[in-house]
């Protein structure tokens, strides 16, 4: 933008912050220098009314408190002006450790959406007279990132404004175009998700931000509702997508050296006896022996004896069956014949060409999921 | 703050005024650095504001100031002299970030960080009831413990699980630095073993013993940019295709692909690209009957291998 109208804005927002009066727009352009013409003249005039409607936006825009209220008894035409109490930032006493911090708070949107505003915000503290030490640290380094859908979310919660946007979840054949009344954001776990009021499904869901396939658009009027009372959006999210306490225990024949991912869950190890080791577990003798019905010698003479817990016996199985040969299932039952089924129904599969789902739930177990880092390979 | 748009820059200018009121004599030079413009910009900055001010525009009503050499002092301020208040979208940002640095594990002047949070959540009314709620994950004591070792500069032998190798093995490193990317901390550091800058989970590190030597990561030591996530995928890892079933979806999200087509089907095609096969070959056997492998051969006869002796050691025998 050109320096004049640069100059006009700065101008404005002195006259109208020196005003107590409501000021009418005549009276601000007989006032304020380069709102200067002849108000007889219509196009002239008409010019003045679009050049002082765009100015009046942009300072709205910065967030400029522009009071509207009528100029006296007498006048139809309303005023104009800006209350200090409403334009300046309040006093902020940060010590100098506080202001550190908010240095480094700011820092950490250096690679993620709101950037821009954490650094505007940042020189408003600065102009406030408080000195921000840009080279301060607090020993760990957050990067934090948000997903696209994080800023339209959060301005329509705060504007209390429905949403609406297109959610894909990776089971389902396609997007679904959803309704939601926002309630807040949750950074949970590393990821981003929103709590709200579902208006189709007529209840609350918890959605996550990575899975909005669309924009995220407001949908109907602002202050539309109101925010539930004691509204706590962790634990909906943590209620959610928590995994299930480990209340079960199994006992494993893990080969001796292998699985370590196994062994690192283990509640018990007991290491096999040293003549036993010398055979290995994946030996082909074992399919001699008899199926699940190993005496505890038995046992110990084909591995260490694992104990671990559990909660859900297929999705734990599935973890189990990762390891492949290197660990047996001893016991419980539900254990053992989940990995028998599992691995039945892979032959079956590997045969067939198709994956399918079997009939039975994902068979995943996130809270020991492994994720493949290749940056961390020793 | 950029300088890009007509608004910027009226902002900029509102600021500018108090800013330097706040700093009497301050030099152009330092002035310029703080606020991330040139010293050119600042300079017709402060001309533009020269001729702004209060109705009437005369010498007593505009904005006046001193100039000593290259320092600067407002004289008068024309009734700018406060900032203008957060945005939403401001106060959002820093109570966020704030609240982000408050949850984090093992960090330092949590106190501090608390009461400035305190403070910018007053300031900003509210606007500053952010909609946003933080929780990064548990281990808060081994990470405030390992952060102390690294804190003190020295050198760690640690227990480590590398799940690509499925292998738990000691090592020492030398730390650099810790780190959380997407929820999840990391000690970056020169593993002495390796003989490069390696990434490691907290979460993995079994155990730890600081040694009584000072971490001396080598000079061609350099940090990594995560912005992007931790993992980098190379072409020289094994690419690896899946077909995968809907229940086996999740993994698409899970873990980072190179390519998921055949979307609108119900059988996915999925491509990953993994550091070790004997990974790829743990996640097929645990996703099961929910996946086949298309490539490459040496994974398929890896994963029935490997099927047909876990079956054997329950004595099934499949014709």
């Amino acid at each position: 933008m050109s320096r004049i109208r640069t100059e006009r804005l700065v101008n404005l927002v002195i006259c109208l912050l020196s005003t107590r009066r409501f000021l009418t727009a005549a009276q601000i352009a007989a006032t304020v220098p380069g709102y200067e013409h002849d108000p007889n003249d219509p196009k002239d005039h008409e010019a003045f009314q679009r050049k002082f409607e765009r100015d009046k936006a942009e300072l709205r825009d910065l967030g400029i408190p522009l009071e509207t209220g009528a100029s006296s008894a007498f006048e139809a035409e309303p005023g104009y002006r800006i209350t200090r109490r409403d334009y300046a930032l309040p006093d902020i006493p940060l010590a100098p450790d506080e202001a550190a911090a908010v240095g480094i708070a700011a820092r950490l949107w250096r690679h993620a959406g709101l950037a821009e505003a954490a650094s505007s915000g940042l020189a408003k503290l600065r102009a406030a007279g408080i000195d921000v030490d840009p080279q301060a640290t607090l020993g760990v380094e957050p990067v934090v990132t948000v997903d696209a859908a994080f800023a339209p979310l959060t301005a329509a919660t705060r504007n209390r404004q429905a949403v609406t946007f297109d959610y894909r979840v990776p089971e389902a054949d396609r997007a679904m175009r959803r309704r939601l009344q926002p309630w807040g954001v949750v950074c949970w776990r590393g990821r981003w998700y929103v709590v709200g009021y579902d208006l189709d499904r007529a209840a609350e869901r918890c959605f996550r931000l990575s899975r909005m396939v669309s924009t995220v658009r407001p949908d109907g009027p602002t202050g539309a509702y109101e925010l539930p009372e004691k509204l706590d959006l962790i634990s909906y999210v943590a209620h959610s997508y928590s995994h299930p306490e480990h209340t079960k225990r199994a006992t494993l024949l893990v080969a001796p050296g292998r699985a370590a991912g196994v062994r690192r869950w283990a509640e018990s190890v007991t290491p096999a006896d040293a003549v036993a080791s010398e055979v290995p577990a994946s030996d082909g003798g074992t399919a001699s022996g008899s199926p699940g019905g190993s005496s505890p010698d038995a046992v110990s003479r084909r591995g260490d004896v694992v104990v671990i817990g559990y909660s859900d016996p297929c999705g734990f199985a599935s973890w189990i069956v990762g390891y492949g040969a290197d660990v047996e299932v001893v016991e419980p039952a539900e254990v053992r014949d989940a990995v028998i089924d599992h691995l039945r129904e892979m032959i079956a599969t590997m045969q067939d060409g198709t994956p399918h789902d079997a009939g039975r739930d994902p068979g995943r177990d996130p809270s020991r999921a492994s994720t493949p880092v290749a940056a961390e390979v020793g | 703050m950029p300088t890009n748009t007509a608004g910027d820059r009226v902002a900029r200018l509102l600021n500018l005024v108090p800013y330097l009121l706040a700093r009497p004599g301050i030099g152009i030079a330092q002035a310029a650095a703080e606020l991330d413009i040139t010293e050119r910009q600042l300079r017709e900055d402060l001309e533009l504001l020269w001729v702004c001010g209060l109705p009437g525009y005369g010498p007593g009503d505009l904005i006046d100031m001193a100039f000593d050499g290259d320092n600067v002092t407002i004289t008068y301020d024309a009734g700018i002299d406060r900032p203008l208040r957060l945005t939403p979208d401001e106060a959002l940002a820093l109570v966020v970030a704030l609240r982000m640095l408050a949850e984090m594990p093992g960090i330092d002047g949590r106190d501090a960080i608390e009461r400035a949070l305190a403070k910018i959540e007053a300031a900003s009314g509210d606007v500053a009831e952010a909609p946003v709620a933080v929780r990064l994950p548990g281990d808060a004591d081994r990470l405030a413990t390992i952060r102390g070792a690294v804190d003190r500069r020295r050198a760690l032998r640690i227990t480590y699980y590398t799940a690509t190798r499925d292998e738990t093995s000691d090592r020492v490193i030398d730390p650099m630095r810790v780190l959380l990317v997407e929820g999840r901390a990391y000690v970056e550091a020169w593993c002495r073993q390796a003989e490069a800058v390696r990434l490691f989970r907290v979460d993995r590190i079994d155990g730890f013993t600081e040694l009584d030597e000072p971490a001396r990561p080598p000079r061609e030591a350099r940090s990594n940019d995560f912005r992007d996530g931790v993992f980098r995928s190379s072409p020289d890892q094994p690419l690896v295709t899946l077909r995968v079933s809907r229940n086996a979806r999740w993994i698409t999200e899970y873990y980072p692909c190179e390519s998921v087509t055949d979307t609108d089907g119900e059988l996915w095609r999925v491509t990953l690209r993994v550091s070790d096969l004997a990974w790829a070959r743990r996640l097929v056997l645990g996703l099961g009957s929910t996946v086949v492998v298309l490539d490459p051969p040496e994974l398929v006869e890896a994963v029935r291998d490997e099927t047909n002796r876990a079956l054997d050691a329950y004595g099934v025998t499949v014709s």
